[in-house]
């Protein structure tokens, strides 16, 4: 029989600093991230039931909602499925210029969305040079909801490729040969052993590709057109009720997606856990 | 057997054999590689190359004169100080962070780290709405400051508390992992030689992960001149006093003046190019020292 | 039926480095041939290029007498175990070995019941019944050796290849499976070859052994023949320790300054030579005509046996041998040595 080990906060160790370390962070942390989300919560809590609900099942709310949540899904999904093929071809050919588009990938994550927004919006407007390319097909992009789509599958797209990436250049060669030496041919081996490996880590790419797209705000209000209940997206709405000096509005509209960010933190959590759990592996 | 015949085979055998199972065909990868780079060329390279077009819309003269006009300079200047801010003080965050997740194990460990991730999946608008919703005007605290004359909402403050909540993490998510991996017996070490705590962190700590470091600096910055959404709700677009570059690139942009817009714009593109290059440059650099680490241990 | 497998001449390079050097080898039906050779002398390359995983520059693998140059990785039908057992992380060890069954076409496939009575047939030959519905990661890696050559034998393999089949496993594990496998294999009379870098291995368990250096092969044959017939230094030295004399040869005896220190020789030489002796062959003697002269100049512990090392004039390095004697003689004393067994190549 073991005894009961004595409750430790922090297991002993002979490093020093953890004190001023720990301070330091949980101070940071409290001051910029937990005071002010607490203020978010309280202020919406403050706005009482009736408010809330009434605010959270307005239809510009739930307009905007959709359209924050729906755009994201399907930018996502278009994201998960190129960005698989990007870090598949990035990994697995060899092409002149390979690296430099490697490089490249990183783009969406370093131009400053504000930029991303005007430039996405020039090449989509009705006479920029995809924008009237897609309107001789008779299809308008810039100010309406695919428009928003184009955006966010362009601040989402590194999330996948960075995700799957190295899952790919770490996959083990000999299981594909053992495949093939088994008989199959090199379809199966792709969709039987070599994408079920994969698919934690796209899952993975997938969320947050789809998370990050849900509070994208500078690159979508350019492209978006910003019509109440056909193109605003729910960020937008949080400053329009913030210039309104409805706080209680924007905090209501804020905790809701703040509340959609959680739970799919918790979901990629999950995820991870139980891929380790199930492939040894993340 | 004559020789002939068994060169035929080998022939043969280049031409049919083992690549139809263990790879694809060059027709596949062909066409695959040429939808990646379409749809890379689609999203990713023409709207860069439309900001630079745009910007030159008007000629290198208007281009000039955008850029040096006094707002813009403002503007830039204004940038340069809020990343001045809030970067120094990530870096000190992000390593405290580090330093404390990364060589110690206490409760709550995990709950921690995911504050410290929290930010990359919150929205940026939220991120400015709750420093309003704290000293704003009718904030919590807003009544408050407002006696005693402090000014954080459209004002430099709040920029820099905006900006450094969406850019907090980008330091101690890369020196987490690298400290973890390299363990903490270069420490130990340097502690039983007798070196001081603060001498073992300059002298060992910092020395080891100082790549990692540079490249998660690189990021937070990188984000700090270019945040958009939080900085917009905090600032109150006061011209050539709270408007950063990103603003700045908004205001002239809705106020038709696309070609100015871009000429700004083309400057933050040239931030994040740069930025690309030198993180691609360290990550070769990263691996080869990664590379390092693995054979010594 | 087991099939005889022939390899002839197979050259194959690595950016440039020759791997293989114009190998050949002939492996009966049914037999267990083991592979041996230090690490980068060519024992893995040669296996991969039997399963057709490398493309040789030169030369042929033929099953049955047919070359196997134009057969696709499925119609060679090899069962290839790999070094570190490749299994489908995704899939159970049910899947796993069921994998070769659902991969064939749509024609040759059996039927699911098929499938399941063959999977648990195969489940019980290597002692993993009630394994079926676990993965990979929740095994033993003597389990997933086990698992990775039930998905081999799955496929009815023509020839079973094993790479280091237990180069991954702690040492009282590998010799348990050691001996499974030499059971498994007088089962299933499968032609295997595997590779291995121990040779303690190798000449337990094989038929016959091939001993490669350098991308060559040195020498085959059982292990009696390649341990008591080295047939070149370097397989009389690698299998085992051997002390190296400069002698002289002539007329059937290897001269060490004139004395005759080894008679009979059989090999058909004269003039400059090396002997190798195994220290278990040099022993201690009185001083005469056809001894080696020397003073001791190290006694260790070696095993149950003690250890001289003898300083012989003349000899670049000390000829090193065993004895039993709880009273060994003391560093400094002068000994003579007689040498029993010994090979000779000219130098």
């Amino acid at each position: 029989m073991s005894e009961a080990r004595p409750f430790r906060w922090r297991e002993p160790s002979i490093l020093p600093g953890f004190g001023l370390a720990f301070g330091v962070l949980a101070a940071g942390l409290s001051v910029l991230i937990l005071i002010p989300l607490a203020a978010l919560v309280l202020k919406a809590a403050s706005a009482g039931p009736a408010d809330i609900v009434a605010i959270a099942t307005a239809p510009r709310t739930i307009a905007a909602l959709r359209l924050s949540f729906g755009a994201a899904f399907v930018a996502a999904l278009v994201n998960a499925v190129f960005g698989l093929l990007i870090a598949w071809v990035l990994v697995r050919y060899r092409f002149p210029g390979r690296r430099f588009v490697d490089a490249a990938v990183d783009l969406p994550f370093a131009l400053p969305t504000a930029v991303a927004g005007i430039a996405l919006t020039a090449l989509w407007a009705g006479n920029g040079w995809l924008g009237s390319l897609a309107a001789s097909f008779g299809v308008k992009v810039a100010y309406t909801p695919l428009g928003v789509m184009i955006a966010l599958i362009f601040v989402g797209l590194p999330f996948v490729v960075r995700s799957v990436q190295p899952v790919l250049a770490d996959a083990q060669r000999d299981v594909e040969e053992a495949s093939a030496l088994l008989g199959a041919t090199r379809w199966r081996t792709v969709f039987c052993v070599i994408l079920p490996n994969v698919l934690p880590a796209l899952l993975t790419g997938f969320t947050l590709a789809f998370a990050r797209a849900i509070g994208e705000y500078g690159s979508v209000i350019f492209i978006a057109g910003n019509v109440p209940m056909v193109s605003e997206i729910a960020p937008l709405l949080i400053v329009i009720r913030l210039e309104q000096f409805d706080y209680a509005g924007a905090a209501v509209v804020g905790v809701l997606m703040l509340a959609a960010s959680l739970v799919l933190l918790l979901l990629i959590n999950a995820l991870q856990a139980w891929s380790r759990r199930r492939l040894g592996y993340v | 057997m004559s020789s002939a015949s068994s060169l035929g085979a080998t022939s043969r055998r280049a031409a049919a054999r083992t690549p139809s199972a263990l790879r694809e065909s060059s027709l596949v990868s062909g066409t695959l590689i040429v939808l990646a780079l379409g749809f890379l060329l689609l999203f990713l390279f023409l709207p860069l190359i439309a900001v630079f077009v745009e910007a030159f819309r008007r000629g290198f003269a208007a281009y000039f004169e955008a850029i040096t006009e006094p707002d813009a300079l403002a503007a830039m200047r204004l940038t340069l100080l809020i990343a001045a801010i809030a970067v120094p003080l990530n870096v000190v965050l992000g390593v405290a962070g580090a330093w404390a997740v990364a060589r110690f194990e206490f409760r709550g460990k995990s709950v921690l780290v995911s504050l410290i991730d929290l930010p990359f999946s919150v929205s940026p608008v939220i991120a400015g709405l709750v420093y309003v919703l704290l000293f704003g005007a009718q904030g919590y605290f807003g009544p408050w400051l407002r006696a005693n004359g402090v000014e954080i909402i459209f004002a430099v403050p709040g920029i820099v508390l905006a900006t450094m909540f969406v850019t907090f993490p980008f330091v101690a998510r890369e020196l987490i992992p690298h400290m973890e991996t390299l363990g903490s017996t270069d420490e130990e070490a340097a502690l039983t030689l007798g070196a001081s705590p603060w001498r073992t962190f300059f002298m060992v700590t910092l020395p080891n992960v100082k790549w990692s470091l540079l490249y998660g600096v690189l990021l937070c910055n990188a984000r700090a001149m270019g945040e958009f959404g939080a900085v917009a709700v905090v600032s109150g677009r006061i011209r050539g006093v709270t408007t950063t570059m990103p603003l700045h690139v908004e205001i002239l942009y809705n106020e038709y003046m696309g070609a100015a817009a871009f000429a700004v714009a083309s400057l933050l593109a040239l931030l994040a190019l740069v930025t690309l290059a030198a993180k691609a440059l360290l990550e070769w650099r990263y691996a080869e020292e990664i590379a390092a680490t693995r054979h010594t241990s | 039926m087991p099939v005889s497998l022939s390899i002839e001449n197979l050259d194959k390079r690595f950016n440039g480095v020759p791997a293989l050097r114009g190998v050949s080898l002939d492996v009966a039906p049914a037999e267990l041939v083991a592979l041996l050779g230090p690490s980068g002398s060519g024992k893995t390359t040669l296996l991969r290029a039997i399963a057709g995983l490398e493309e040789p520059e030169a030369g042929r693998v033929l099953f049955d007498g047919v070359d196997s140059g134009t057969l696709s990785l499925r119609d060679r039908r090899i069962g290839f175990v790999f070094q570190h057992y490749a299994l489908f992380r995704h899939l159970t060890v049910f899947e796993n070995i069921a994998f070769g069954l659902r991969a064939r076409p749509r024609a040759q496939r059996p039927a699911e019941a098929e499938i399941r009575s063959r999977v648990l047939a195969l489940l019980e030959l290597v002692q993993l019944e009630g394994y079926d519905r676990r993965f990979p990661s929740q095994l033993s890696g003597g389990q997933r050796q086990r698992v990775a050559l039930a998905r081999a034998l799955a496929i009815e393999p023509r020839v079973l290849l094993l790479d280091e089949p237990f180069g991954a496993l702690d040492a009282k594990v590998r010799k348990d499976l050691r001996r499974w496998l030499r059971e498994l294999h007088a089962r299933t009379g499968n032609t295997t070859l595997f590779v291995t870098h121990d040779q303690e291995e190798a000449l337990e368990l094989a038929d016959r052994v091939a001993i490669l250096n350098g991308g060559r092969i040195e020498q085959v044959g059982t292990p009696d023949d390649v341990l008591d017939h080295p047939a070149t230094p370097f397989v009389c030295e690698f299998l085992g320790e051997a002390n190296r004399i400069p002698v002289t040869v002539s007329g059937g005896s290897a001269y060490f300054a004139d004395r005759p220190i080894l008679r009979g020789l059989t090999q058909n030489q004269s003039g400059c030579a090396s002997l190798f002796v195994r220290p278990q062959h040099v022993h201690l003697a009185e001083d005469g005509p056809a001894t080696l002269p020397g003073r001791v100049a190290a006694v260790r512990r070696h095993g149950a046996h003690r250890r001289l090392e003898v300083a012989v004039n003349g000899a670049p390095k000390p000829v090193e041998l065993d004895i039993a004697s709880q009273e060994p003689p003391a560093p400094g004393e002068t000994v003579a040595l007689r040498i029993a067994r010994g090979h000779v190549f000219s130098v």
